[in-house]
C-alpha cells in the first residue's frame, strides 16, 4: 500500500474528505457512531445528514459517546466508533479512552481538529489531540494530507480490531475534511501492514511443553481473562470445550466472566481481591498454572513475592509485553486465545501421557472443602435489603424470565457484588471498566449495548455516587427510547471508600458520604424515565419484576444497608492465602502494613 | 528467561528500526517516561535510501525483567519493525561523536593540544583563546577526555548519544521488511 495512494490521483476528485471518512467507515461495516458535533468536525456531520447507511446517536458528553461504543463493541465484537469535535471535545473523550485502552476494546475515536494552517496557533478550541492521547491509545494519527485520509481509516480499523484491541483516534483537520480528496479502498487482509504485524498463531513446540506440565499436573487451574472474550465467542467455546475435557478447576477474572459458563459445577468462581475463597486458595495451592488471555493484574495476583508459590506457570496472551512483566512464567505463549485453544486441545488429544486422574480427584476434594465456607454467603434477614441480595434476585429474576440479559456496571462495591452474584452462561454479556475503573461506565456503556441489542435486557448495575458521573446520558435513553434498566444500590455512601475507611483508616470516613442525593424517582421522570424505588426487602421483588416488565428506560432506586462491606476482601499488600472472609466467618488475616496501605 | 528476583542492572543499547512518520520519536520516549524506564542516551536519523525508516539507537539500563519489558513495549508500538538487543546479541560497536570547547591561555593550550592527540582528536575550530576538539569513540574514551580536560579550561560539551551496529555479516536490516 503506497503512502500517498498516487494511483487515485489520476481520477479527477469527486468526494469531500468528509464523504471519504464516511464511505470509508461504510466499507469498514460500521453502522453506528456515537458523537456529539462542534465546530470542528460539521463537514462530517453535513455527510452524515445526506446519507442513511450509517446511523448517529447524539450523547450528551464526549466522555460518555466512548464509553457507549465500548459497550456496543464488547457487546458485539465490532468495533465502536465515536465521533467528537475538536478541543473540549476530544480532551472529553480522553477518560473513555484510556479506559478502551486498559480494557482492550476495539475503538476508533474521530476528532476533529482546527484547519492544518492554524494547527500550533492556539486557536478557538484547539488542542494537542494527537499529543494528548498518544499515552490513551493504542495509535493515532493526525492526517494532514487528503492523498491519506482513507489509507488512514482503514488502518486504524486494522489496528484497532487486531492483535491486543484499543482505541485508536484520527484526528482530523477541518480544511481535510472540506478539501476534495481520493478514495482508496482498505487493503485486502493477506497484505500485511508494513511494521504492525501481531503474532496470533502460537508456537506449537511451547503448546507441547504446556501440554506435558498440564499433564502431569497434580493440583491445575485454568485461569482465563478478557483475551477469550476479545478472542471472539469460539474461543469461550473452545476454553469450555478444554476444561471439561481436562475436568480442572476454571476460574476468570473480573474482565473474563462469562468466557465459561457460571452454572457449571467446574467454575470455581472469580478470583481476585474480592474473588471466592476458593478461587484465590486454588490459585495459592496449584502447582500449575494456566493463564490463558488474562495479566497477572494487581488486583488477581495480591502481594506478587506470594503470588501462587508452588507453581508452574503457563501464560498465553496476544501482547508479548504482558507476558513477564509482572509474574515470572515458566512458559510462555504469545497467540489469540482461540487459536491457543485450539493448539492445545489438540495436543492434548496428541500427547500419549494419561492425565493424573486420582490426583486431580484429591484436589476437587480439597476445593470442595473450601467451597462449604460457602465464603459468599450472607443473612438476609429484616427489612433492610441486603445488598447482595438485591443482585441475587434480580439475577434469578431474569434467569427465570429467559430473557437475553447484558449487564453493566459503574465501579464500586456494586460493581464486584455484581461479579459475585450476578451469572453468566456467555461471554460479552457483561461490560464493566475493569483497569482503570471508571466511575459513570455503566450508563453510557449500557446505552451502547442496548442500541446493539434493542430487543435485549440491559441493566446498569450502579451505585447512587457512580450514576451521578454520566446521569446526563438518561436524555439520550429518552431521545433513542433505548430501555435501559438503571438498578441503583443506594448505600448513599461511595461505598468502597467507605469500605476502605472503615478497614485502614480507622473509620474516620472522609468525603465519602453522599450528601444533598437528588430524587432518583423525579430525576427519572424529568427525563422522560420510569423512577420507582424499594425500600424493604419486601418490595424488592416486585419492583425488579416492574422494573424489567416496563418498555421504557427506567431508574429503580434500591435503598441498601448503608453499612454492609463487600467480602471475601484480599486487603491490599495481603496474600491470596490472607483473604478477609465476611462477618460470622472464619479466615484469618493480621492487619494492613504500611506497605499495604501505599497501594491503591 | 528474566528472573524477577534478579535485581542485578544491566546496560542495554537497543536498535530501533521505525517508519519515519510525525510523532514516531515522542511514542518512543514517550513510552519510557510514562513506564519509568531509564534512557541514558538516544540518537535518530534515517537510514534508508527513501528516508521511510528511522534508526533509533537507545541506550538503557535496568534488570533483565524491566529490559524484556522495553523490547517487548517498543516492539508493540505500531511504527516499529524491528527491536535488537545488541548487548544480548554478541559482539557490536558503539560510538559517540563529541564536540568539546576549551577556553585558555599559556601552558594550558599547550597541554590540551597534547591530551587531544593522545586522545586522537581532531582540532576543528581555535582562536587564539579557544579550541573545539571533536572526537569519536565510545562513551568511557569521552567522559575521560572531558574529566582531563576539567582543569585546562574545559568550557562546553556537546555529545550526540551513543550510535552502536553489530559485528560481522549479521544485519537486522535497514528496511524493515526482514
Amino acid at each position: 500500500m503506497s503512502a500517498t495512494s498516487q494511483h487515485a490521483d489520476a481520477t479527477p476528485l469527486t468526494m469531500s474528505g468528509a464523504e471519504v471518512v464516511l464511505r470509508a467507515l461504510k466499507e469498514q461495516g460500521v453502522e453506528v457512531i456515537f458523537g456529539y458535533p462542534g465546530g470542528a468536525v460539521l463537514p462530517i456531520y453535513d455527510a452524515i445528514f445526506q446519507q442513511n447507511a450509517i446511523r448517529h446517536i447524539l450523547v450528551r458528553h464526549e466522555q460518555a459517546a466512548v464509553h457507549a461504543a465500548e459497550g456496543y463493541a464488547r457487546s458485539t465484537g465490532k468495533v465502536g466508533v465515536v465521533l467528537v469535535t475538536s478541543g473540549p471535545g476530544a480532551t472529553n473523550a480522553v477518560t473513555g479512552l484510556v479506559d478502551a485502552l486498559m480494557d482492550s476494546i476495539p475503538v476508533v475515536c474521530l476528532t476533529g481538529q482546527v484547519p492544518t494552517h492554524l494547527i500550533g496557533n492556539d486557536a478557538f478550541q484547539e488542542a494537542d489531540t494527537t499529543g494528548i492521547t498518544r499515552p490513551a491509545t493504542k495509535h493515532n494519527y493526525l492526517v494532514k494530507k487528503s492523498g491519506d485520509l482513507a489509507r488512514v481509516v482503514h488502518e486504524a480499523f486494522h489496528v484497532a480490531r487486531s492483535g491486543r484491541p484499543g482505541p485508536v483516534v484520527i484526528d482530523l483537520p477541518k480544511d481535510i475534511l472540506i478539501n476534495k480528496a481520493p478514495y482508496t479502498e482498505a487493503p485486502p487482509p493477506e497484505q500485511p501492514h508494513r511494521s504492525y504485524r501481531p503474532q496470533t498463531e502460537p508456537d506449537m513446540a511451547q503448546i507441547r511443553k504446556a501440554v506435558a506440565l498440564l499433564k502431569a499436573a497434580k493440583k491445575p487451574v485454568v485461569y482465563a481473562g478478557g483475551g477469550v472474550i476479545n478472542a471472539g465467542p469460539e474461543a469461550s467455546a473452545l476454553l469450555t470445550q478444554f476444561v471439561r475435557m481436562t475436568g480442572f478447576p476454571c476460574t476468570n477474572t473480573l474482565m473474563g466472566l462469562g468466557a465459561y459458563p457460571s452454572s457449571d459445577p467446574q467454575f470455581i468462581g472469580m478470583l481476585g481481591m474480592h474473588g471466592t475463597y476458593e478461587a484465590n486458595l486454588v490459585m495459592h495451592g496449584c502447582d500449575v498454572m494456566l493463564n490463558i488471555g488474562a495479566r497477572f493484574d494487581d488486583r488477581v495476583t495480591g502481594k506478587l513475592t506470594h503470588f501462587s508459590p508452588g507453581s508452574k506457570k503457563i501464560h498465553a496472551d496476544i501482547d508479548p509485553s504482558s507476558i513477564n512483566k509482572n509474574v515470572k512464567v515458566d512458559v510462555p505463549i504469545v497467540g489469540d486465545a482461540g487459536r491457543v485453544l485450539a493448539a492445545l486441545i489438540a495436543a492434548w488429544k496428541d500427547d500419549p501421557a494419561p492425565p493424573d486422574r486420582e490426583a486431580l480427584a484429591a484436589w476437587w476434594r480439597q476445593i470442595d472443602a473450601w467451597r462449604a465456607k460457602d465464603c459468599l454467603h450472607y443473612v438476609q434477614s429484616g427489612s433492610i435489603i441486603k445488598p447482595q441480595h438485591a443482585v441475587k434476585r434480580l439475577y434469578e429474576i431474569t434467569r427465570e424470565l429467559g430473557r437475553e440479559t447484558f449487564v453493566t456496571t459503574e465501579v464500586g462495591q456494586h460493581q464486584m457484588w455484581a461479579a459475585q452474584y450476578f451469572g453468566f452462561e456467555k461471554p460479552n454479556r457483561w461490560m464493566t471498566s475493569g483497569g482503570l475503573g471508571t466511575m459513570g461506565y455503566g450508563l453510557p456503556a449500557a446505552m451502547g449495548v442496548q442500541i446493539a441489542h434493542p430487543d435485549a435486557l440491559v441493566i446498569d448495575i450502579a451505585g447512587e455516587a457512580s450514576i451521578l458521573m454520566n446521569i446526563q446520558e438518561m436524555g439520550t435513553l429518552a431521545q433513542y427510547r433505548l430501555p435501559v434498566k438503571v438498578f441503583i444500590l443506594n448505600n448513599e455512601y461511595m461505598g468502597m471508600v467507605r469500605q476502605w475507611q472503615e478497614l485502614l483508616h480507622g473509620g474516620r470516613y472522609s468525603e465519602s458520604y453522599s450528601a444533598a442525593l437528588p430524587d432518583f424517582v423525579k430525576l427519572a421522570e424529568s427525563f422522560h424515565a420510569v423512577g420507582m424505588r424499594a425500600t424493604s426487602a419486601d418490595d424488592l421483588d416486585r419492583v425488579i419484576r416492574e422494573m424489567i416488565a416496563i418498555d421504557k428506560p427506567v431508574i429503580a432506586d434500591i435503598c441498601v444497608d448503608q453499612k454492609e462491606n463487600c467480602f471475601p476482601m484480599i486487603p491490599s499488600g495481603a496474600a491470596h492465602n490472607e483473604m478477609i472472609l465476611g462477618p460470622g466467618q472464619e479466615g484469618g488475616v493480621a492487619g494492613v502494613t504500611d506497605e499495604g496501605k501505599v497501594l491503591v | 528467561m528474566p528472573d524477577p528476583t534478579d535485581n542485578n542492572m544491566r546496560a542495554a543499547t537497543i536498535a530501533v528500526l521505525v517508519e519515519n512518520e510525525a510523532g514516531v520519536l515522542a511514542r518512543v520516549i514517550g513510552l519510557f517516561s510514562g513506564r519509568g524506564y531509564n534512557i541514558d542516551s538516544l540518537t535518530v536519523a534515517p537510514v534508508d535510501e527513501t528516508g521511510r525508516i528511522s534508526r533509533i539507537t537507545i541506550v538503557t539500563s535496568g534488570t533483565e525483567m524491566v529490559i524484556e519489558q522495553i523490547k517487548a513495549q517498543l516492539d508493540r508500538l505500531v511504527p516499529v519493525h524491528k527491536v535488537s538487543d545488541l548487548t544480548l546479541e554478541g559482539p557490536h560497536l558503539v560510538r559517540e561523536l563529541a564536540l568539546i570547547k576549551v577556553v585558555g591561555k599559556g601552558d594550558n593550550r599547550v597541554e590540551a593540544l597534547r591530551l587531544a592527540d593522545a586522545f586522537r582528536a581532531r582540532v576543528v575550530d581555535a582562536t587564539t583563546e579557544s579550541f573545539v576538539f571533536e572526537m569519536t569513540g565510545n562513551a568511557d574514551k569521552i567522559d575521560a577526555f572531558c574529566a582531563l580536560m576539567r582543569p585546562i579550561g574545559l568550557a562546553e560539551v556537546s555529545r550526540t548519544g551513543a550510535v552502536a551496529i553489530a559485528r560481522g555479516v549479521s544485519s537486522i536490516g535497514s528496511f524493515g521488511e526482514g
